[in-house]
């Protein structure tokens, strides 16, 4: 199979999802493919390395590279040599995997040859030559330490610079922004995040691969569902499992049950930010009464371990199907009246209008994916882009709105709660019949890619096993990488006292991105 | 009669003290309920006063004599403020000393130390946080000297005392002056106080933050007085508000009994006061800090015209 004209041949895995392919390519041909890929305005999904010193001496890293194309999902494999392991950058056209690709740096020692050389998830706290994802680093402690990172810094009359968090006022997840002001206004942000490294990837490395499933379902956990969907389609591929009918209509209907809790909890906090603390209580009460009927029925309030390798965990009964549809008319009823308090009140329009704009230029440049992307007209959503069972007969509607700012972000939840809720109804009446799970066996020396539109972007997972059966190298990426970046474009501008409600109208996972 | 102007002084004093976080408690209750959430209980900031003053006071290792002298001075000017406004009986000792001037100087006085405070230790949310509060305070001074000075020229008299009198004690004819002043009052009160929509007292974006960031490093008494001094200071305008618009019920005695009526309808028109501003909270959100300059200047801009109004409508009665 080949693509772009290019003359790389891809082998297609046996995925019962979407199209994946993958390929071994050299430096040169990585770096066509990115040029083509980004001329047809495809994007890119996902970066990460791996330690293969135990199967080649010479080429003992390799870098992998995954693209979003028009007929599926593409894998790239870049061997890399074991004594100087570089590999192109590929920033330029992909400003994306510019952080990616300095966490391959600072978690496998591989290193672009050109672009920001600063660590990115290594703080000072691990010496720069520990490479946690070799395979013969050995576990160990070391002190905390102070570092000293360069930011880049503005200088002029007036420019001085405010810097909040790790630690907030408030209980929040842990991210550093620097930000160059003059006055109350905006004139840089950078990042500094990777606060919450666990080690998860490592973790992996021998696991059992029904086991993963548990783990990569701890990545996010506002984002459970998604990511225990896309480990088990990786972990399907390689048994070569397909999943029965109903357990992927089950799966739907949790990941879209996902989704509407937080949006409806992002909603709520978006009007707390604004001092509106009614919006905040009314969400909220929607969202608790939400995730109760979760547990109620699911025996889980975020629907952890609920969607396992070969199927899903818990079925449905006729009388639960009932009182998810009175539920979807309910909060269905409420959604609307709230989204009109919210239209007609002048002071928080005044707010959330203009307020953090992306516009469409500028995300198609940055590739920013999922809600922030679809607030700015890019129509990324693998829901209908590579539609997976059961979601190419459920047609769901792509929301997209153009203006980038606040205000579309939240119009972007509030379409998209309206269309899951349509999806829950078509999904609870029209599941097929018969079992819910199917045998899952693991195969040796295979690799498996899933991905998953989660509520904040498209979710990935890629599983590889080694010659026991045992997960030899797993890789999860949370959409958030991608858009990080554009939060500080999103801020220039903007007055400071406006920055946390834009960042939470993004709402990205600091823990996703740092495993 | 000296005697007891100095006895009403001292129930004025205490009753200020002890009332100032109860109200705080119920503007809380209040907001609670209209956001259908169960409310705290109406002790809560005491609860909360108590607590701080169990614990440890934490100090960053640069702050100067300043930053740990700054709570007893805010403390002591909102507690006099709260004083000499006549809010039980305008028979008060301070009463020749209470001029609506001296009164507004002792915010600013306030102001200027906790602007100190919070630039002392040298954190950027400390500056970013006084920078606005001078930015607000800068506006609203103005406006609520105008209000003072409208009430004055319908009283012939900058001293409170006087001027609840004489509005107290008017025949009923409607002054459309004092209209437009109450209405720039509200507002300025809301930016002093750090209320919805100029500021939110319950955030926890420290970038969003106007009051809370200067005093983010302050703790344990310190923190306790800077918050009783922030309960005293919404008491203060309360009654500074009533004193001046809705002066029915302050009497001029300051015997036991008219001071314990006088107390009673107090309790009353700060539970409605109270009340109002929670429903103002609740329905608003929270402005831009570049919309303050123009609400303060709206503010600004009616007490202008209720002095103006007060000259060409009123004056000549």
């Amino acid at each position: 199979m080949q693509f772009f004209n290019l003359p790389i041949d891809f082998k297609p895995l046996d995925d019962h999802a979407t199209l994946t392919c993958a390929a071994r390519v050299s430096g040169s041909e990585l770096l066509a493919f990115c040029g083509a890929a980004h001329q047809a305005e495809r994007r890119l999904v996902a970066l990460w390395g791996s330690d293969e010193r135990d199967r080649d001496a010479k080429f003992g890293y390799a870098l992998h590279v995954a693209f979003d194309l028009a007929d599926g999902l593409v894998c790239l494999t870049l061997p890399l040599l074991t004594e100087n392991p570089e590999f192109p950058d590929i920033s330029l056209p992909f400003p994306a995997a510019d952080r990616m690709q300095r966490a391959v740096r600072d978690l496998l020692g591989a290193a672009p040859d050109a672009g920001d050389q600063r660590p990115w998830l290594r703080h000072a706290n691990w010496p720069a030559d520990h490479y946690p994802l070799r395979r013969d680093t050995p576990d160990a402690r070391y002190e905390t330490q102070n570092e000293d990172y360069r930011f880049v810094r503005v200088e002029g009359d007036g420019v001085h610079e405010v810097a909040v968090g790790p630690i907030h006022a408030g209980i929040i997840e842990p991210g550093h922004f620097r930000f160059s002001v003059m006055g109350e206004s905006v004139l840089r942000l950078e990042e500094r995040l990777g606060w919450k490294h666990k080690g998860i990837e490592r973790r992996f490395v021998g696991m059992g691969l029904s086991d993963g499933a548990r783990l990569a379902g701890r990545v996010s956990g506002d984002s459970t569902v998604a990511y225990a969907w896309a480990y088990s389609q990786a972990a399907e591929t390689i048994s070569g499992t397909m999943p029965p009918s109903r357990a992927l209509w089950l799966r739907a209907l949790l990941l879209e049950r996902e989704r509407v809790a937080n949006h409806l909890g992002d909603l709520g906090y978006l009007g707390n930010d604004v001092a509106l603390a009614f919006g905040l209580m009314q969400f909220m009460r929607l969202k608790e009464d939400w995730i109760r009927l979760n547990a109620r029925l699911f025996g889980h309030r975020l629907l952890m371990d609920r969607v396992i390798p070969g199927g899903v965990a818990v079925d449905l009964d006729a009388a639960g199907a009932q009182e998810i549809i009175d539920q979807c008319h309910a909060v269905g009823r409420e959604v609307r009246n709230l989204k009109r308090i919210y239209d007609e009140h002048a002071g928080l329009q005044d707010r959330f209008l203009a307020t953090g704009r992306v516009t469409p230029q500028l995300a198609k440049q940055l590739g920013v994916i999922g809600l922030a992307g679809r607030a700015s007209a890019q129509h990324w959503d693998l829901r209908c882009n590579h539609p997976c069972q059961p979601y190419d007969q459920l047609a769901p509607k792509m929301a997209i709105e153009r203006d980038g700012d606040v205000a579309a972000r939240a119009l972007v939840r509030f379409a998209e709660i309206v269309e899951s809720l349509r999806l829950i109804e078509r999904i609870v009446s029209e599941m097929p019949p018969g079992s819910i799970r199917a045998e899952l066996r693991s195969e040796p020396d295979k690799r498996g890619i899933g991905w998953i539109e989660g509520w904040r972007g498209d979710v990935l997972v890629a599983l590889e096993t080694g010659a026991d059966g045992k997960i030899r190298r797993g890789h999860c990426h949370d959409p958030s990488w991608q858009n990080w970046p554009v939060l500080e474009h999103a801020a220039i501008d903007n007055i400071v006292p406006d920055f946390p409600l834009i960042n939470k109208s993004f709402n990205l996972s600091y823990s996703g991105q740092d495993l | 009669m000296n005697f007891y102007a100095f006895f009403a002084q001292l129930v004025a004093l205490a009753v200020a003290l002890v009332m100032a976080p109860i109200l705080n408690g119920w503007v809380n209750q209040c907001r609670a309920w209209l956001q259908n959430r169960s409310a705290p209980p109406l002790l809560q900031t005491y609860y909360t006063l108590s607590k701080l003053f169990h614990k440890d006071v934490l100090l960053a290792h640069n702050a100067s004599s300043l930053f740990r002298s700054a709570p007893y001075i805010i403390f002591s000017c909102m507690a006099l403020a709260s004083a000499i406004v006549p809010s039980l009986s305008t028979n008060l000792i301070y009463s020749p000393a209470a001029d609506a001037i001296a009164l507004v100087g002792l915010f600013a006085l306030a102001r200027v130390f906790i602007a100190l405070a919070g630039m002392d230790v040298g954190t950027s949310f400390g500056s970013l946080g006084s920078r606005r509060e001078m930015l607000i305070g800068f506006l609203a001074e103005p406006a609520l000297l105008m209000v003072f000075f409208t009430a004055s020229l319908i009283s012939r008299s900058t001293s409170l005392s006087t001027i609840v009198e004489t509005l107290a004690h008017r025949e009923f004819v409607i002054y459309p002056s004092l209209a437009f002043a109450g209405v720039a009052f509200s507002m300025v009160s809301l930016a002093e106080n750090a209320r919805v929509p100029i500021d939110n007292p319950t955030t926890h974006l420290e970038l969003t933050m106007v009051h809370e960031a200067m005093i983010l490093e302050y703790s344990g008494r310190h923190l306790a007085l800077i918050e009783w001094a922030a309960c005293l200071k919404l008491f203060a305008y309360s009654c500074i508000g009533l004193a001046l618009f809705f002066p029915f019920g302050i009497p001029e005695a300051a015997d036991p009994v008219s001071l314990a009526i006088a107390g009673a309808i107090l309790m009353l028109k700060l539970a409605v006061g109270g009340f109002l501003l929670a429903l103002v909270e609740t329905i608003s959100a929270k402005m831009r800090i570049f919309r303050a300059p123009e609400f303060l200047g709206t503010a600004f801009l009616l007490a202008v015209l209720a002095m103006l109004v007060h000259l060409l409508l009123e004056a000549g009665q």
